[in-house]
C-alpha cells in the first residue's frame, strides 16, 4: 500500500477539527462589510481619511511608483544547467574553418565567446574586410528564418514533401532539373550534385560567377586545353605588369598581397617592379611603382604591341610601354603579365606573352591551377534560353541572385516564369529568391559543415561554430533530403566519410591539409595569336569595378561594410561614377564642399547600349584616365535588408557595356566622404624615398627636424619640458606601421570594428565627419604643386597653398593607417579636467569611459584627430537602427569591451583587453609573454605584416628592432609627443 | 570736498537736486513699465524660452544635435562661452579699476556695467556645462571628496582652472555689486509706503541689511568697497588670461600662442565696453537717464574702445608676424588659412569690426554721436564674436593631418542656444532695470556738487 505523507500545522488540523476546515475555506470568518460600508454615505463622510490623508497616500504611491519605475528592466541571463566542457565563461574558443561564398575564399579561425562567434582571424590565408565582416552577417536579422512557400512560413516537412513529389513527377516525365550555383569548390558538394543528378536523371548543374572570369577560363581551355585559372606567384616575379587587374584588391585570390609584399622588402636591396596600366584608380594601381592611365579599349592594342615587341625583340610602337617591354625582356621567367579583360582573345594574348617570357611554371602555373572561379557564361545563357523554351522543369538556385546580378534581369525574370518548380536555397529573400516558389533558407557559412579545394592539392575544412540561429538547413543536407533516401541526410557523416583517408580530428583542428593531387595535364595548341589595332573612338568609356567593401554586393546588408570608407575615394554608403577632373570639366560636372564640409556632386543619367542608369552621382577621381568613367558593382540592392536597400545604383546591367553617354541632371548628390582633403599640403606625414636612394642611405627621406638651441641643432626629444614616464621597466607596448608594406586594404579597419564594438553611425553622420572608426587609413595623393616648385617658379605662398589642395591628375598615392598614437607626452591627457584619459605604465594612453564627462577638449588637442566622440546614443537607439539596435546583431559584440554610451569620448586602446588577457595567461603559466603572441586586432589580420605589435622593452621582439630601424619615424615628430606608434618610411621602386 | 576743474565737462546735466536724483533713479522701480520695456521683455523672454527648448533637446538627445564634428570638437559652444565671458569684463574694470583710479565718471555706469557682468557670466557659465557630453556628471569637475576610489580632478587641465577662475570671478563680482547696492536699496526701502506695499517694504528692508546711513556705515561701506576693488582688480586680468589658456596651452597651431593672455584680456575689455555702450544707450533712452549717462560718459567709453581696439588690432598683426617669423609651416599655414581659407569671411568680419570700425572714434563727431556709438558698439560685439569663432573653428578645422580637415556649419540648435542666451541675458537685465536702482545714486550724489552742470556754472 502506498503510504501517504501528511503535513500538519496544528493538532486540530491533524484531527480534522471542523473549525479548521472552516478556517481554511474562508480566510475571513465573517464577511467583510464592503457593501454596507460603501452604501452608508453618512458613514463615509465621517471617516477619518480626510483630504490630508488622501494627499499623503497619493504622495506615497506616486513616490513608490516613481521609485519602482527607476529600476532597470529585467533581462534574463540564463546560466548553463550543465556547462559544456569546452566553454569557460570569459575564455574564448577558436575554431578553424573555411569561408567561401562563391566570391571570396579564406581559411579562417573563428573566435567564439560563450558559444557565439564574434570575430574572424586568418588561419592559412589572409582574410579581407568582407570575410571579416561576415561574422556580422551571421547575426543579420534580415536573414531567412524558416522555409517559405509562396510567401508564407512553413515547416521543413511540408517543403520537403512537396519538393520531393514534384521532383519525382519531373523525373517520371523525364523533365530537366537545373541547379544554378556560383563556383563550387567543395568536392563533397560536387559529388552530392553528381549523386543528385544520377538520382533524377536529367540534372544540369550550371555555375555562374557574378563577376565573370569566363574568358580567362576559355582562353586557357583554348591554349592549354585546361579550363582552369592558373595559380600565380607574385613573390617570384621581378617585374609585374598588370593591365587593369586589381590583384591586391579583388582580383581572383586573397593571398596575392602577401606574395607581392614579400618580394618588396627594401632590406633585401631589391624590390619587384610593378607596372599598372589601368583606367580606374584601383588599390593595386595606388601601390604600383609606375601607373599608366589607359582607356579600357587601349588594353588589347597595348598587349598586342607588347607581344609583338617581345616576339621580335624590338621596341614597342607605343612609347608608354617601352620601358615595360625592356624590363620584361630582361626578366624572362621572372615576370608576370596579367589582365582583367573579359575578352577571350585578350586573355589568349596575355597567355602568349607569359609563354613568350617563359613564365609558365615559374611565376604562374596552369598545371597546378586555382579552382576559385569556374563559372561559364555560355551555359548560363543556354540555361536562360532553355528556360524560355520551357525546356527546364525545375530550377534550384543556390547562393545566386541573377535578378540582381545579370545584365538583363528582365529576360531572366520572364524566363523564370516558364519554369514549373522554382526552389531557392539562399540566406536572404533577395531579389531572386523572393520570386521563387520555395525558399529553403541555407545555413550561414559559420553554421555549416563543408570542405573546399581552392587550389590543386590544397584542402580546407568548414565546421559550424554555432548551432543554426534560425530554422535553416544547409544546401548539402537539403540535396540529400531530396534524394531518394530521405533518411540519409547526415551531411556531417557524409563529409567525414569522404575524407576517411586523412586524420579527421587533426585536419579539423588545423582547418586545412594538403594532398599530393596530380598536376593537371595540359597540351599546347597552335593557333594564330589574335592582334588588335588602336581604336580611335572618342566616346566615354566605362569600366566597372568592385569595391573593397562591397565586392559583388551579396553582403550589402552588412552595415560594417557599408560604412567602410573606400580606400581610394574614402566615401562610404554609396557607389558613384569616378571621373577625371578634366573630363568632368568638359562635361560640366563638378564636386563641391558645402558649408559643413560635406561633399556634393553632380548627378547624371548613364546611357549605355540598351540600358539607362538613372541618378548616378559623379565623383571626381584623380588618376582616372581621361575620357573614362568607373562605377562600382554591388550597390543598388532592393531586397538586401534595411541597411543595404537602395544604397547606390545597380551597375550589373552595364556589365557588357563599354561606351556610355552621360546626361547631366539638374540636381546634386550628397556623398558621405570621410576624407575631404586629399593632399599632404607639402607636409611630411608620409616620409618617402626611392629604392635607389634607400640603398645609398637607409635614412634617406627620414631626416628628423632639428631646432637650434645654444649653438647646436637638437632633435625635438632633446628639448623636452616633460617629466618622462618610466618606460624602462615592465612592458612598453609599441606598434610599428610599415608604409612600404601597407597596401590600404582596410582589413584592419573591420577587424578593429569587430574587436572593439565600434558603432555604425550611418550615412548622414559619416557625411558630417562623425565616424566612429578607431583606426582609419588616410590616403594622400601627390600634387603638381610643391614648395620646391613654388620656390623655383616664384609662386606666391597663397597661390602655392591653393594649388597644393588640388591633387595631381595622375597622382602618386600613399596609404597611412592612423589610430591613437599612444603618446607618452600626450596632449589629451593634460587637458582632461577630470583625468578620464591618463597614461599607463606600459606606454598606453587609457580612456576611462565612466569618468568621461565629454568636454571634447582632448579631441581638440589631439594632433592626430583620432579621438571619437559619441555624439548620440549609438546602441539601442531607433535612430541608429544597425546591429547594436538588434537583438541578433548585438550577439556579435565582444563581451570584453564596453559598449560606449552617449557623451563619452572613445579611441583606440591598443586592444588593451587582449594585452591584459595575454599578461594573465603568461602569469598563470609562469613565463614571459612571447613576441609572436602579442597582437592587436589590426596587426593580427594584416596580410602583409605592415602592422607589427609588441613589447619594445623585449630585446628580441620585432618592434624593438623596428624601432631602431633607419626607416622608423614618428608622425608629427616636431611636436615631441613621443608616440608609442611609429611608422616606417615608404619606399618606391622608381628612378 | 572733491574739487573738479572748471574745464571738465559736467557728469550730471540739468538742474538736479539730491532729491531729483533720488526720484529719477527710483522712478523705474516705483513706476509702471512703459511700452518699450514690455516689447523688449516679451522678445527676450521668447528667445529665452526657445533657448531653453534647444538646451533641453541637446541634453535629451546628444551633442550631435549641434554642428560639431570629430575634427571641430568645439564651435559655437565655446565661442559663445568666451564671448560672454569677455563681455563680463568691463563691469569689474569699471567698478574696481576705475574706482582705484578715482574716475568719477564711472559712478553713472558702474551699477549697470556690473549687473551686465554678472548676467553675462551667467550666460558664459552655461556653456561649459551644456557643452559636456554628459552634463549630469558635471560635478566631476569639482574637487569634491568622493567614494569613487582615488578619483580626483586633473589640476593640469586649463578647463579646471576655468572652473576656479569663473566661480571666483562670479562670486567676487556679486559681492562687490551687492555691497554697492545696499545704500540704494535702503533709499528705495525708505520711499516705499509700508501700508500700501508691505511686501515691497519688507523685501527692500531685507535687501538693505538695516542700512541707516550712519557715518560709521558710510565709513565701512567705503572701506569694504576699496578692499573689494583691490581684490577684483587682479581678477579682471586673471579670468580671461585663464580662459585664454584653454587655447594657449594646447598644441594646435593658432591656439598655441603665448600672446593669448594679454590679447584675450584686451579683447574682453574691448567687447565689454562695447556691450556697456550698447546697453546704456538703450537704457538711458528707455529709463530716461539722459541726465546721468551723458554724451561725455559715452565719449569716455569710446576712448577706451579706441585704445583697446587698437591694442587688439596690434595683437592680430603681431600674431601674423610671429607666425611668419617662427618659420613653422603649420603655424604659417594656420594664419594664412584664417585670412585666405574657406573662413576668410569670418576673419574679414573680425578685422573690419574690431580693427577698422573703432578707429572711427578718432573723429570727435562720431565719438560723441549716440547713434554712431550705438552702431559701432554693435559692430564691435559682432566682431568680437567672430574673433572667438576664428580662433576656435578656423584653427581646428585645418590642423595638422590634412586627412581630418573639414568644415563646420551650425544647426538650428546651435543658433537657438546662442539666441537663447541673448534672450536670457536681456530678461535678467530688464528685470534688473525694474527692480534695482540702475545707477549708483548714493555715489552719484557725492559728485553732484562738483560735477553737476548747474553747480559747475556757479
Amino acid at each position: 500500500m502506498k503510504k501517504e505523507k501528511k503535513y500538519w500545522k496544528s493538532l486540530e488540523q491533524l484531527n480534522g477539527d471542523p473549525l479548521v476546515k472552516k478556517f481554511t475555506e474562508n480566510e475571513f470568518l465573517e464577511e467583510i462589510p464592503v457593501d454596507e460600508f460603501l452604501s452608508n454615505k453618512e458613514n463615509l463622510s465621517n471617516t477619518k481619511t480626510n483630504r490630508r490623508d488622501f494627499l499623503k497616500f497619493l504622495g506615497f504611491s506616486t513616490a513608490a511608483a516613481t521609485l519602482a519605475s527607476c529600476e532597470a528592466p529585467i533581462q534574463k541571463a540564463i546560466p548553463y544547467v550543465v556547462k559544456p566542457d569546452e566553454i569557460v565563461p570569459g575564455v574564448a574558443n577558436f575554431y578553424a574553418t573555411t569561408y567561401f561564398d562563391g566570391h571570396d575564399f579564406a581559411s579562417i579561425l573563428v573566435k567564439t565567446r560563450e558559444g557565439r562567434p564574434i570575430k574572424i582571424e586568418p588561419n592559412q590565408s589572409s582574410v579581407n574586410a568582407r570575410i571579416q565582416a561576415s561574422v556580422l552577417s551571421l547575426y543579420d536579422s534580415a536573414r531567412l528564418k524558416s522555409p517559405i512557400k509562396q510567401g508564407n512560413a512553413v515547416d521543413w516537412k511540408i517543403v520537403d514533401a512537396e519538393i520531393i513529389s514534384k521532383l519525382k513527377a519531373i523525373k517520371d516525365k523525364q523533365g530537366t532539373i537545373a541547379i544554378l550555383t556560383p563556383t563550387i569548390i567543395s568536392p563533397t558538394t560536387l559529388q552530392l550534385i553528381e549523386e543528385f543528378s544520377s538520382e533524377y536523371g536529367n540534372v544540369r548543374h550550371v555555375m555562374s560567377d557574378d563577376i565573370s572570369y569566363h574568358s580567362m577560363l576559355e582562353a586557357n581551355k583554348k591554349c592549354f586545353n585546361a579550363r582552369y585559372l592558373p595559380s600565380y606567384n607574385f613573390e617570384k616575379a621581378n617585374v609585374i605588369v598588370s593591365f587593369g587587374a586589381d590583384f591586391l584588391g579583388n582580383w581572383l585570390d586573397e593571398d596575392y598581397a602577401t606574395q607581392y609584399i614579400s618580394a618588396r622588402n627594401p632590406k633585401d636591396g631589391k624590390m619587384s617592379k610593378h607596372y599598372q596600366l589601368e583606367t580606374n584608380l584601383s588599390l593595386t594601381g595606388s601601390n604600383a611603382d609606375e601607373r599608366i592611365q589607359i582607356k579600357p579599349s587601349d588594353q588589347a592594342y597595348l598587349l598586342s604591341d607588347l607581344y609583338q615587341a617581345l616576339l621580335r625583340n624590338k621596341s614597342p610602337e607605343d612609347g608608354r610601354i617601352k620601358k615595360i617591354a625592356s624590363d620584361l625582356l630582361k626578366n624572362k621567367q621572372k615576370s608576370l603579365v596579367i589582365s582583367n579583360s573579359n575578352n577571350q582573345d585578350v586573355q589568349i594574348l596575355v597567355n602568349a606573352i607569359n609563354k613568350l617570357l617563359d613564365n609558365y611554371e615559374n611565376t604562374l602555373s596552369i598545371r597546378r591551377p586555382s579552382f576559385l572561379k569556374k563559372g561559364n557564361e555560355n551555359s548560363v545563357s543556354e540555361l536562360i534560353e532553355d528556360m524560355n523554351a520551357k525546356k527546364i522543369d525545375a530550377l534550384i538556385t543556390y547562393h545566386v541572385n541573377p535578378l540582381y546580378t545579370s545584365v538583363k534581369p528582365k529576360i531572366f525574370n520572364s524566363a523564370l516564369k516558364n519554369v514549373g518548380l522554382k526552389v531557392s536555397i539562399s540566406l536572404y529573400a533577395d531579389e531572386t529568391a523572393s520570386k521563387m516558389d520555395y525558399l529553403c533558407p541555407d545555413n550561414h557559412n559559420l553554421e555549416s559543415w563543408g570542405d573546399a579545394n581552392p587550389r590543386l592539392g590544397q584542402y580546407s575544412l568548414m565546421q559550424p561554430t554555432i548551432a543554426p540561429l534560425f530554422n535553416t538547413r544547409q544546401f548539402q543536407e537539403s540535396l540529400m533530403k531530396w534524394m531518394d533516401s530521405p533518411n540519409n541526410s547526415d551531411y556531417y557523416a557524409y563529409l567525414k566519410d569522404f575524407y576517411s583517408d586523412v586524420n579527421w580530428n587533426k585536419v579539423l583542428h588545423d582547418g586545412y591539409f594538403e594532398k599530393r593531387d596530380l598536376a593537371v595535364s595540359v597540351s599546347d595548341s597552335d593557333f594564330n595569336i589574335p592582334l588588335f589595332k588602336q581604336s580611335n573612338d572618342n566616346g566615354i568609356e566605362l569600366e566597372l569595378y568592385e569595391k573593397i567593401s562591397m565586392g559583388n554586393g551579396s553582403q550589402a546588408n552588412n552595415p560594417w561594410l557599408q560604412e567602410l570608407p573606400d580606400p581610394i575615394s574614402r566615401a562610404c554608403w554609396d557607389n558613384y561614377l569616378t571621373i577625371s577632373a578634366s573630363t568632368a570639366r568638359e562635361l560640366d560636372l563638378s564636386n563641391r564642399n558645402v558649408s559643413n564640409g560635406g561633399l556634393n556632386g553632380s548627378v547624371v543619367d548613364v546611357i549605355g547600349e540598351g540600358v539607362t542608369l538613372r541618378n548616378v552621382p559623379v565623383m571626381i577621381q584623380p588618376g582616372q584616365a581621361h575620357g573614362t568613367i568607373g562605377l562600382a558593382l554591388g550597390y543598388g540592392r532592393t531586397h538586401a535588408g534595411k541597411a543595404g536597400d537602395n544604397v547606390g545604383v545597380n551597375a550589373y546591367p552595364l556589365l557588357k557595356t563599354s561606351k556610355v553617354k552621360l546626361v547631366k541632371l539638374d540636381k546634386e548628390h550628397e556623398f558621405a566622404a570621410i576624407q575631404l582633403h586629399h593632399t599632404m599640403m607639402g607636409r611630411d606625414f608620409v616620409k618617402e624615398t626611392s629604392l635607389a636612394d634607400y640603398i645609398k642611405d637607409p635614412k634617406s627621406g627620414n631626416h628628423r627636424e632639428t631646432f637650434a638651441y645654444k649653438n647646436e641643432q637638437l632633435t625635438p626629444d632633446k628639448l623636452s619640458l616633460w617629466k618622462e614616464h618610466d618606460h624602462k621597466t615592465g612592458h612598453f607596448w609599441n606598434l610599428s606601421i610599415d608604409l612600404t608594406k601597407c597596401i590600404g586594404c582596410a582589413a584592419c579597419v573591420i577587424s578593429c570594428h569587430a574587436e572593439n564594438n565600434v558603432a555604425v553611425v550611418g550615412k548622414e553622420e559619416m557625411r558630417k565627419s562623425r565616424d566612429m572608426h578607431w583606426l582609419r587609413i588616410d590616403r594622400y595623393y601627390s600634387s603638381e604643386m610643391t614648395p620646391e616648385h613654388a620656390k623655383k617658379n616664384k609662386v606666391s605662398t597663397i597661390k602655392m597653398y591653393k594649388d597644393m589642395e588640388e591633387p595631381s591628375a595622375s597622382p602618386e598615392v600613399v596609404f597611412q593607417p592612423v589610430m591613437c598614437q599612444h603618446c607618452n607626452h600626450a596632449p589629451c591627457e593634460t587637458v582632461c579636467p577630470v583625468a578620464a584619459t591618463s597614461h599607463s605604465a606600459e606606454g598606453l594612453n587609457h580612456m576611462a569611459y565612466n569618468r568621461c564627462v565629454g568636454t571634447r577638449y582632448c579631441a581638440n588637442n589631439c594632433p592626430y584627430k583620432v579621438r571619437r566622440f559619441n555624439w548620440f546614443q549609438y546602441s539601442e537607439n531607433e535612430k541608429f537602427d544597425y546591429h547594436m539596435n538588434d537583438d541578433y546583431g548585438k550577439m556579435v559584440l565582444n563581451p570584453d569591451v564596453t559598449v560606449r554610451s552617449r557623451g563619452v569620448m572613445e579611441k583606440c586602446s591598443m586592444c588593451i583587453q587582449t594585452i591584459q588577457q595575454l599578461k594573465l595567461q603568461a602569469k598563470k603559466e609562469g613565463r614571459k609573454i612571447r613576441d609572436d603572441e602579442a597582437k592587436t586586432a589590426c596587426s593580427s589580420v594584416c596580410s602583409t605584416n605592415a602592422i607589427e605589435f609588441g613589447d619594445a622593452n623585449d630585446k628580441d621582439s620585432k618592434v624593438h628592432s623596428l624601432k631602431k630601424d633607419e626607416r622608423a619615424y614618428y608622425l608629427l615628430d616636431h611636436l615631441n609627443v613621443a608616440p608609442s606608434v611609429f611608422y616606417q618610411t615608404k619606399i618606391r621602386n622608381k628612378a | 570736498m572733491h574739487k573738479e576743474s572748471e574745464i571738465r565737462d559736467p557728469l550730471i546735466i540739468g538742474n538736479k537736486s539730491y532729491h531729483d536724483i533720488t526720484v529719477d533713479i527710483a522712478r523705474p522701480v516705483e513706476g509702471k513699465a512703459n511700452k518699450y520695456w514690455w516689447i523688449l521683455f516679451g522678445l527676450s523672454l521668447a528667445l529665452f524660452l526657445w533657448g531653453i527648448a534647444c538646451i533641453a533637446y541637446t541634453i535629451g538627445t546628444g551633442i550631435g544635435t549641434w554642428g560639431n564634428n570629430n575634427t571641430i570638437g568645439w564651435a559655437w559652444d565655446i565661442t559663445n562661452f568666451v564671448w560672454w565671458i569677455g563681455i563680463g569684463h568691463a563691469g569689474t574694470l569699471i567698478s574696481a579699476v576705475l574706482l582705484l583710479f578715482r574716475q568719477k565718471w564711472r559712478m553713472s555706469i558702474n551699477r549697470s556695467a556690473e549687473a551686465m557682468t554678472i548676467f553675462a557670466v551667467v550666460q558664459a557659465a552655461l556653456f561649459p556645462l551644456i557643452h559636456m557630453g554628459r552634463p549630469w556628471l558635471a560635478y566631476y569637475v569639482f574637487p569634491i571628496p568622493n567614494q569613487f576610489g582615488s578619483l580626483w580632478v586633473n589640476f593640469n587641465s586649463p578647463l579646471l582652472w576655468d572652473v576656479f577662475a569663473i566661480s571666483t570671478y562670479f562670486s567676487t563680482s556679486v559681492v562687490f555689486w551687492y555691497i554697492g547696492l545696499i545704500p540704494d536699496f535702503a533709499m528705495i526701502r525708505d520711499r516705499v509706503n509700508k501700508s500700501t506695499m508691505p511686501l515691497k517694504k519688507r523685501l527692500y528692508t531685507m535687501l538693505s541689511f538695516g542700512w541707516s546711513g550712519r557715518a560709521k556705515h558710510w565709513q565701512r561701506f567705503e572701506e569694504v568697497s576699496l578692499v573689494l576693488a583691490g581684490l577684483c582688480t587682479p581678477l579682471v586680468f586673471s579670468v580671461h588670461s585663464i580662459v585664454s589658456m584653454d587655447f594657449a596651452t594646447s598644441v594646435i597651431p593658432g591656439w598655441h600662442t603665448t600672446i593669448f593672455p594679454p590679447y584675450f584680456v584686451l579683447g574682453a575689455l574691448f567687447s565689454g565696453f562695447a556691450m556697456v555702450a550698447t546697453l546704456l544707450i538703450i537704457m538711458r533712452k528707455v529709463l530716461h537717464m539722459e541726465a546721468y549717462i551723458t554724451v561725455k560718459h559715452i565719449e569716455y567709453m569710446n576712448i577706451i574702445i579706441i585704445l583697446t581696439g587698437s591694442l587688439v588690432g596690434t595683437a592680430y598683426i603681431t600674431e601674423l608676424f610671429i607666425a611668419w617669423y617662427s618659420g613653422v609651416t603649420y603655424e604659417q599655414y594656420a594664419f594664412l588659412n584664417r585670412a585666405t581659407g574657406p573662413y576668410w569671411w569670418a576673419y574679414a568680419s573680425m578685422m573690419t569690426c574690431n580693427v577698422i570700425t573703432p578707429q572711427l572714434f578718432w573723429i570727435k563727431k562720431i565719438r560723441t554721436s549716440i547713434v554712431a556709438t550705438f552702431i559701432i558698439s554693435i559692430f564691435v560685439n559682432i566682431g568680437m564674436w567672430f574673433e572667438r569663432f576664428v580662433i576656435i573653428v578656423t584653427s581646428l578645422h585645418r590642423d595638422f593631418l590634412t586627412s581630418s580637415w573639414t568644415m563646420f556649419s551650425p544647426t538650428f540648435v546651435d543658433i537657438g542656444i546662442f539666441l537663447g542666451t541673448i534672450g536670457f541675458f536681456f530678461v535678467l537685465f530688464l528685470l534688473y532695470s525694474r527692480t534695482f536702482p540702475v545707477i549708483a545714486q548714493a555715489e552719484l550724489k557725492s559728485i553732484l556738487k562738483s560735477s553737476g552742470s548747474e553747480y559747475k556754472k556757479k
